[in-house]
Formats: structure tokens, C-alpha cells, sequence
């Protein structure tokens, strides 16, 4: 038994028979997943299968039910942590919807949003020439217009420009661990490769990526150590990147015909 | 898991105005009749155009029936229960200088945040504040004198520049147009008097505080504006009153008269008491606001920021009489708990080339009804009148409400009128998506609303843009469940 709870600690990750409901609707029924730091993981499967739910459930959106299972963090208990405070220790979202927020300026919510985290760790706050000089580089970075330092949070943007946003938001607060919900759906290969750019920028050592994704493309340009396929709500093939290309040319229906 | 449980946490934040302040007050048993207009003319030692306007107003209110057409509800109102006229005691002689203002007063104002002294000087605003029925204290008397401005309390209007306040007074809000506003011309007992000399630009931010202070009280203040031909002048005026189980009426009236090329700016951050979180006390904010656009190429811009009083009725209206006149309305409603408010405004287009503008932004939070209520009215002489209205509702939880009635009249086949409207939910999604940044609930709901209201707060003058903010994240603490 040792040996599991060790894994747990040593581990970013450690998500154990995970189950989880959504309108009063059973979606994951039982997730095994370990992501250590240093590592690149993608959840693929078809539509359906539980990986958004996964993504939502692991950065704490109400709507959705833990019913069995367990999670940890870095060895703490995720769900002990409200939404905010895993954001805070360094879980990040990139959401397939980016929402709009009319009216509030996005480098507004950027700033507050490294503050909080900032001060979570007990570091001061940035300062506004130290902040404006930081994300005009991660902006050059992203090859992102001036613009998007004046307007409203995702507000008028394109599917493309929301994804860009979310990867420059990430590449702001550095995160642990990044779980990436189909930020490559939507994209023109212009756009892919500056998003996997931002990606790859990231990777190193201590943190750690988990792409969600329904296609391989993504993974031709970020290269994962592990690739899962999410069926039926429980991961039914690990393997690595070559499973990705496997699925690509058999179909999710071959990893379902096995699964049965 | 999380947003909800936070933002119920918070549910319940407390009005931060709710103090009494003990003094010692000379008031007027409660109870209206012809002699309680007398003595309220008496004790103000008025002229007698004066007394004879009052009775006419009273006599007129008594054939009146109180609204019922607003979208509120509440237990009849007791007028001969109500305490018409209650000021600070002071002694015999009122005070001359801020010197000889009670210190406990001052103390309430420190206490309510209102720059008197040298905060006042700093921040270059004339404050003149309103404690009950009388006008404490009018700050920059001087410097304004120096530029030709007048600005003090009615009383010392009537008493000063007698001419002035009989050649406007009425001329804009009649003494029997509404029931409320019959009572205030029966009963007002003070408020502010501007008036800005032709070509003059007031030198500084005018600013009124009002505070009802003592129980039982109504307050009927009364405030009339004229900038004379080229002059401009920016106002704003504050409110806030103790918590208390019953509620007490507040029936104001402002006249703005802006004269040819002549601009008025008038700001107003309302934030009386609500009532509790169950609906028991509050301010009953029954108010008429007008501002006529007399002359040629004037402007009437009315900004409000409204989160306070259990009831607000209140519609600040331009009448555009003045060729290539311009009347604004830029209305942050905030509604939280049981409160409820009525609250748009009008746009009367008499004149050519007339030209109006109505952004309002109604929030409603907790069991709140909010409502837009809006006239524009563009008269057969209004040839190449324009407007555009914009009404945006906000619900955050399940349990408020929002209505729009914007009423259009069109009588000139060359006016433009246009109408864009929504109504939204605070988004669980935007809330989710703030959390999962990082920034807390309170923090999320707060960016999301200031976001929402941003084109009205941008026009408020700079000092006090802060301080409406700061207030809607007071009013909305705790809002979503």
C-alpha cells in the first residue's frame, strides 16, 4: 500500500477513482491518473466521454458532483480547496469557452488575478511599470496586438484570440499545473503553433501540462509524454504519443471495441 | 464548493452610514396642517411671496392622491405623523463660521467621510451640508463670491437674494406637478441655492450632503441651479441617514435652469439607508428632479448612482426648450435585499435640433425590484430632435427582479429615436471564471458589476467616480447566492 501513497506524494496529480456527477447525471465513474512534475499529459476521447468534466471538476465549478474518489495536490487534498485557492497553488484552467466580461479591461483581470496570487504566497504586489513590462513581453511573445491591453476581457474577441488569451494568461501566472480543455479547437494552424509555442514555452522541470483535446494535431506540435483516452468516464488506454497517432488512424471506436 | 457558499458568507454586510448623532433638536410636533406650513415659513423669517407660494402648494397637495402608478410597494404613509421640520438646537444666534458648528456635528460629517475642513480645500470642493432640515454649514463661500458664484443654503437664499429665488423658484418644477413634489413646495425647510453669473465657469466641484438624522423626520430639501447665459457649473450631492425600524420620507425637489450656451453638470451618489436585510426601515426616497434647458446650445447632465432608501421614485428629466439643446441621463440603480426602485427619466423635446442621450444601468440583487421607467417625448416643434436610450439590466440570484417601461411619443416625423435594451445574469460562468484566476468572489462580483457600469461611472467628476465605486461593492457585498 506503501508504494501508493508515496506516488501520491511525490506526484503533482494524483487523481484516484475519481467520480463525478452532473445534472444528477453520472459522467466520470472511477479516473485513475498520476501526473508527476516535468511531465506532459493528453486526454483524448470522444465527445462525451468526461474529459471537460474532468478539466472542470479538477479546478472546482460548482455544477459539478464529486461523488466518490479523491484528488490530491501537490499531496493536499484538491477538494478541501474552494476554486480560487487551487488557482492560487497553481492549477490553471484554459477553458474551450473563454467567457466575456464586458466592461472590465483584460489586463485589469490579469494583474489582479497574479496579485491574488502573489499575495496567497506572500509576495507583494506587483507594481504597474514592473506588470505592463512583464506582459508586453509575454504579449511580443504571443504575437499579440497592442490592443488587447485596452479592451474588455475576451470582449469582441475572436474563438482564436480567446485561446491566445488564455495561453497569455497562463504564461502570466506560471502555473504548476495547466489543464488545457480543447484550447486547440477553433484554431487556424497560424494560430496552433503560436498557442503551442506558449505551451512549450512553460514546460520544464517542475510544472506540468495536461492537454484535453479530441484531435491529435495539437500533439504534432506539443509533444506529450502521455497520452490517455477517456471513454465511458474512466481512462480506458495509456500509452504515448504514439497511441495518439493510433487513435488518429483507427478511430475512438477501435479503443471502445477493445474497452468492451 | 465554492462562489456561492463564499458570496453567502458575506450576505448581510452592514450600512456603514447607520449612526445617530445625539444632539439636541428644535422640532416641530409631528402633523401637517396650515399652520405647520406658517411656522416653518416663520421660524425661516421669510418673505411673504414665500408663505403665500407654500399655502397655495399645501392647498393644492391636499386635493392630490398619492402615485400609485410606480412599480413599489409599501404600507400607506402617515403624513400627519411625520415630524415637518427638525433642526440641530443651536444657540439663539445659527452659527457664522464653521468655528461655531457644533463640534458634534462636524464630528458626524468627519464620521460620514465628507471633506469639510481642510479634506474640503484639498480636494477643491465647496461642500454645503444639509442635517436634517436646515443647511449646516457652506464651505468656500468666499473664493466663490470672488468669481460672482452664488451657493448657499435656501434659507440664506431667500433671506440674501430674495429677486433671484421668486424670478426660478417653481418656474421649472411647478409647485403642483406631482404629489411629492406639492408636499416639498408646502413644507421644504432647506437645501441649496446656486446660481452661476453669465460666463462664468464655477471655479470648483459644488457639493451637497444631506443626512436625516432625527427620528420621525421627513426631509424636504429643496435645491434650485441656474447657470445664466455661458456660465457652467458641476454639482453633486450625497445622502445618507441612520438605520431605523420605520421608515421616513425623503421628498426632495431640484430645479436646474441652464440659460443660453449654459451647462449643468449635476452628479448625485444616493446612499440612504436601505432598510435591513428583511425589508423593515429605510428611506422612502420620493424625488423630483428637472432640469429645463432654457437657452440655445445649453446642456442638463444628470449622472446618479443610486444604492441607498428602502423605495426610490425618482426620474431626473430634461426639458429641452432651447434650439440645439442637450439633455443627459447616465443611472446606475442598485437594488439589493427588499429595496425597490422605480427609477429613468425624461427627455421633453421642445425645441429644433434638440438632442438627448439615456444610459441606465439597473442591478438587482436579493428580493430587489428594479425598475427603468423612461418618457421620451419629442414635441411637433422639435423638428431634428434626437435620442438614444440604452437600458441594461443586471440580476445577480434568482429572486430579483428587473422591468423596463420606456414610453416614446413622437410627434415630428424628422426626430431619430433609437432603443437598445438587455437584461442579463450575472454569469456563473464569468464568476467561475474569476475564481479560477484566483480572485476571490467578492473581488470577481465587484470587477464584473464596475464593468457593467462603467460608461455612467466615467461620467461622474473624477474624486467622487471612486467613491460611487467604492459604494456599489458596500451595497453589493454578499449579493450573489
Amino acid at each position: 500500500m506503501g508504494d501508493v501513497d508515496l506516488l501520491a506524494i511525490n506526484s503533482l496529480l494524483a487523481i484516484e477513482n475519481l467520480s463525478a456527477r452532473v445534472a444528477g447525471k453520472d459522467i466520470l465513474k472511477g479516473v485513475n491518473l498520476t501526473v508527476n512534475a516535468g511531465e506532459v499529459h493528453a486526454i483524448m476521447g470522444p465527445n462525451g466521454s468526461g474529459k471537460s468534466t474532468l478539466a472542470q471538476v479538477l479546478a472546482g465549478r460548482e455544477d459539478y458532483e464529486v461523488t466518490g474518489g479523491s484528488v490530491a495536490f501537490e499531496g493536499r487534498d484538491l477538494f478541501a480547496l474552494r476554486a480560487e485557492e487551487r488557482a492560487r497553488a497553481g492549477l490553471f484552467l484554459g477553458f474551450q469557452y473563454p467567457v466575456e466580461i464586458p466592461g472590465v479591461n483584460n489586463v485589469y483581470l490579469l494583474k489582479a488575478a497574479l496579485n491574488a496570487k502573489r499575495k496567497a504566497a506572500g509576495e507583494p504586489e506587483v507594481d504597474a511599470y514592473e506588470f505592463l513590462t512583464l506582459i508586453r513581453q509575454k504579449m511580443k511573445f504571443m504575437q499579440m496586438s497592442e490592443s488587447f491591453l485596452t479592451r474588455g476581457v475576451n470582449e469582441g474577441f475572436s474563438g482564436g484570440e480567446k485561446k491566445r488569451n488564455e495561453i497569455l494568461q497562463m504564461l502570466v501566472l506560471e502555473p504548476k499545473l495547466a489543464i488545457l480543455d480543447e484550447t486547440d479547437s477553433g484554431l487556424d494552424i497560424d494560430a496552433l503553433k503560436i498557442v503551442s509555442k506558449g505551451v512549450n514555452s512553460l514546460r520544464d522541470a517542475r510544472r506540468a501540462v495536461v492537454l484535453v483535446t479530441h484531435y491529435q494535431r495539437l500533439l504534432d506540435y506539443v509533444v506529450p509524454d502521455f497520452v490517455h483516452v477517456l471513454s465511458g468516464g474512466r481512462i480506458v488506454k495509456s500509452g504515448d504519443k504514439s497511441l495518439a497517432q493510433e487513435l488518429e488512424r483507427r478511430g475512438y471506436d477501435w479503443v471502445e471495441s477493445q474497452d468492451a | 464548493m465554492s462562489g456561492n457558499q463564499d458570496l453567502q458568507a458575506l450576505v448581510g454586510a452592514k450600512y456603514r452610514h447607520g449612526f445617530v448623532t445625539d444632539i439636541e433638536s428644535d422640532s416641530l410636533p409631528p402633523g401637517l396642517d396650515e399652520s405647520v406650513v406658517a411656522a416653518i415659513s416663520q421660524k425661516k423669517a421669510e418673505p411673504q411671496f414665500l408663505l403665500d407660494w407654500r399655502l397655495k402648494a399645501f392647498r393644492h397637495w391636499r386635493t392630490m392622491k398619492e402615485p400609485s402608478w410606480a412599480h413599489v410597494h409599501y404600507k400607506p404613509i402617515d403624513y400627519q405623523d411625520i415630524v415637518y421640520y427638525s433642526a440641530p438646537r443651536a444657540p439663539a444666534n445659527a452659527p457664522k463660521s464653521l468655528e461655531e458648528v457644533d463640534p458634534k456635528l462636524l464630528a458626524t460629517y468627519e464620521k460620514l467621510g465628507i471633506p469639510l475642513h481642510e479634506r474640503a480645500r484639498l480636494a477643491g470642493v465647496a461642500v454645503d451640508a444639509v442635517f436634517d432640515s436646515v443647511s449646516v454649514a457652506t464651505t468656500f463661500k468666499e473664493k466663490l463670491a470672488t468669481a460672482g458664484v452664488i451657493f448657499c443654503s435656501f434659507s440664506d437664499a431667500v433671506r440674501d437674494h430674495p429677486r433671484l429665488v421668486q424670478r426660478y423658484l417653481g418656474t421649472v418644477v411647478p409647485a403642483g406637478d406631482n404629489f411629492f413634489a406639492a408636499l416639498n413646495s408646502a413644507v421644504f425647510s432647506d437645501g441649496s441655492f446656486v446660481y452661476v453669473p453669465p460666463g462664468v465657469r464655477c471655479p470648483m466641484e459644488l457639493s451637497t450632503y444631506f443626512r436625516i438624522n432625527a427620528a420621525k423626520t421627513g426631509q424636504f430639501e429643496r435645491t434650485l441651479i441656474i447657470a445664466a447665459e455661458g456660465a457652467s457649473v458641476s454639482y453633486l450631492e450625497g445622502c445618507t441617514a441612520p438605520m431605523r425600524d420605520e421608515n421616513q420620507l425623503h421628498a426632495a425637489v431640484v430645479e436646474l435652469v441652464a440659460l443660453d450656451n449654459a451647462q449643468i453638470k449635476y452628479s448625485t451618489v444616493q446612499n440612504w439607508y436601505p432598510g435591513d436585510e428583511n425589508g423593515v426601515g429605510g428611506i422612502f426616497n420620493f424625488v423630483t428632479k428637472r432640469g429645463e434647458c432654457r437657452g440655445r446650445n445649453s446642456k442638463i447632465s444628470w449622472t446618479q448612482v443610486e444604492t441607498g432608501s428602502a423605495i426610490t421614485w425618482k426620474y431626473p428629466s430634461c426639458v429641452l426648450k432651447g434650439e440645439n439643446s442637450i439633455g443627459e441621463f447616465y443611472s446606475v440603480a442598485v437594488a439589493n435585499h427588499y429595496q425597490q426602485a422605480d427609477t429613468g427619466s425624461k427627455m421633453i423635446h421642445i425645441g429644433r435640433n434638440t438632442k438627448s442621450t439615456i444610459i441606465s444601468k439597473g442591478i438587482s440583487a436579493g428580493r430587489a425590484a428594479n425598475t427603468y421607467r423612461g418618457l421620451v417625448k419629442i414635441l411637433p416643434s422639435a423638428t431634428g430632435a434626437r435620442n438614444f436610450t440604452q437600458c441594461d439590466s443586471l440580476l445577480l440570484g434568482p429572486l430579483c427582479s428587473a422591468q423596463t417601461y420606456p414610453y416614446m411619443e413622437v410627434k415630428n416625423p424628422t426626430a431619430t429615436v433609437e432603443h437598445e435594451a438587455s437584461t442579463s445574469k450575472i454569469g456563473e460562468d464569468q464568476l467561475f471564471y474569476c475564481l479560477q484566476r484566483g480572485i476571490s468572489a467578492e473581488d470577481a462580483v465587484n470587477m464584473i458589476v464596475s464593468g457593467f457600469c462603467k460608461v455612467v461611472f466615467k461620467e461622474l467628476p473624477m474624486e467622487f467616480a471612486v467613491e460611487a465605486q467604492n459604494l456599489l461593492s458596500v451595497s453589493l457585498e454578499g449579493a450573489v447566492g
